[in-house]
């Protein structure tokens, strides 16, 4: 079965954090306001959602989700 | 100076038709000119499609954010004029912004305002406190206005009692300094010497028993070894005391006059509290009340537009969440828009630095206000103030309920 994965991209985050407040599972941010994903990033089943909102929310573009 | 006839070739943010209802001047130029421009208060060009705002805040190399008022007076006689007064990091480019930026954005993440969120709730109760028994209340002058002016003068470390003197500085800075610079070099000039007071009173209290608050940061900062000049210091505390009053009050407000003229909104809110997340994203996309300006160091062509060294390009964020291309029924309001990519805190290495504290007053504000307030409504349509230029929002809202 496939398995969706997040990923931020340090170097265009901005710290907007608009991705913790919409996927608090999924992401968390340092000091420094940049955004990283909790653990591997792997979604877990019924938070798909969550992260494609994180993705069409971030005015950075900096989020991205693959399949595996 | 004659009222502007046309929009693309000679605009006008002062204009009351554009404070009033910006956002039709918007669509009518995406049509024709999508980067408009004006000889007015010197040259300028406004962009109102989101990509090409979005692209202009991450050019840092060729928009410099040296001069970030929209209209700076007197520019028209020297276009490459130094502005009064530098606040760090916000008028900063890199490398001084990478370094002057990063000293501060620990105490706006999310932690740090969740700290001060119990202190904004204590505020906006205070207020509710003071006119809930009247049935009516000016939401702008009453409320809105006071709210994050007093929680930031707790951040920063600075009297409360002075809350009346922060308030006239922003308004007579960055509202009428537009077009009275005469009258707004008074207020910076006192700006100037009260920060450089408090800098100094708090030098003088021995490291170790200093209030931990942005003060103290600031005049604990050390960068290569060497504290932060006092050019410095007073710069960054004039940007976080003022840069977040009449942003933060415009949107309180707006937001506010929005659930006022909009009964059926502001019943689904009440009635749908979950919706609060979008609806307070939905508000900074529809009501954004700031713009910003950049800064035209050299010559360049850009989306076919002539920009010429000393020109200003106004960063039209508000204008850019109304694009049609990058937003479905761009124009209307959607309490629970879901997909939001708006950026009515910039984009790029000059993103609000208060986004997160902004988002938590307006939110707080909001909660508060509909927790304690029956269903209200606008008392006086017609009585209703706006103002714009670099924000706009209303400043008279009269509701009763």
């Amino acid at each position: 079965m496939a398995v969706m994965r997040v990923h931020v991209d340090q170097e265009k985050c901005q710290g907007h954090n608009r991705c913790v407040v919409l996927a608090p599972s999924l992401f968390h941010v340092d000091d420094l306001g940049t955004a990283w994903v909790i653990g591997d990033g792997r979604v877990p089943p019924g938070q798909e959602a969550d992260a494609r909102l994180a993705v069409d929310n971030c005015p950075e573009y900096a989020i991205t989700i693959t399949d595996d | 100076m004659s009222t502007t006839t046309d929009w693309a070739a000679d605009f006008d943010i002062l204009d009351p038709r554009y404070i009033l209802d910006p956002a039709s001047i918007w669509s009518q130029l995406r049509g024709v000119c999508p980067v408009a421009q004006t000889t007015r208060y010197g040259r300028t060009w406004m962009p109102v499609e989101y990509e090409v705002i979005a692209k202009i805040a991450h050019d840092v190399e060729h928009f410099s954010s040296r001069d970030i008022a929209v209209i700076t007076p007197n520019r028209e006689l020297d276009p490459t004029a130094t502005i009064m007064l530098e606040a760090p990091p916000i008028t900063s480019d890199p490398p001084v912004h990478t370094w002057a930026r990063r000293l501060l954005l620990p105490a706006f993440g999310p932690s740090a305002i969740d700290a001060v969120t119990p202190v904004t709730r204590d505020v906006a109760n205070g207020l509710i406190d003071g006119v809930i028994e009247r049935g009516e209340a000016d939401a702008a002058s009453d409320y809105a206005q006071h709210v994050p002016v007093r929680v930031i003068a707790q951040m920063l470390g600075v009297p409360l009692d002075d809350e009346e003197t922060f308030t006239r500085w922003a308004v007579v800075i960055l509202q009428e300094g537009l077009t009275n610079i005469n009258h707004a070099i008074g207020s910076v000039m006192e700006l100037i010497t009260y920060f450089g007071e408090r800098a100094a009173e708090r030098r003088a209290v021995p490291p170790g028993e200093r209030p931990a608050d942005l003060l103290t940061l600031l005049v604990e900062a050390e960068v290569d070894g060497e504290p932060l000049t006092d050019r410095h210091v007073i710069g960054s505390c004039f940007l976080l005391l003022l840069a977040g009053i009449d942003t933060t009050w415009s949107a309180i407000g707006s937001s506010l006059w929005h659930l006022a003229a909009n009964p059926e909104d502001q019943a689904r809110l009440r009635a749908e509290p979950e919706l609060m997340t979008t609806a307070v994203e939905e508000f900074l996309r529809f009501y954004s009340p700031v713009t910003m300006a950049r800064y035209v160091p050299e010559d360049i062509d850009f989306e076919g537009c002539p920009m010429r060294k000393g020109d200003k390009v106004l960063m039209t964020f508000p204008a850019g969440n109304r694009d049609p291309k990058m937003f479905e029924d761009a124009d209307k309001f959607v309490i629970d828009r879901a997909r939001n990519r708006h950026f009515a805190f910039g984009s790029g290495i000059h993103r609000c630095l208060g986004s997160n504290l902004a988002r938590m007053e307006l939110r707080v504000a909001l909660e508060e206000w509909l927790r304690r307030v029956p269903t209200f409504e606008l008392a006086d349509p017609d009585a209703v103030v706006w103002t714009g230029g670099q924000v706009r929002g209303p400043r008279r809202l009269p509701v009763r309920w």
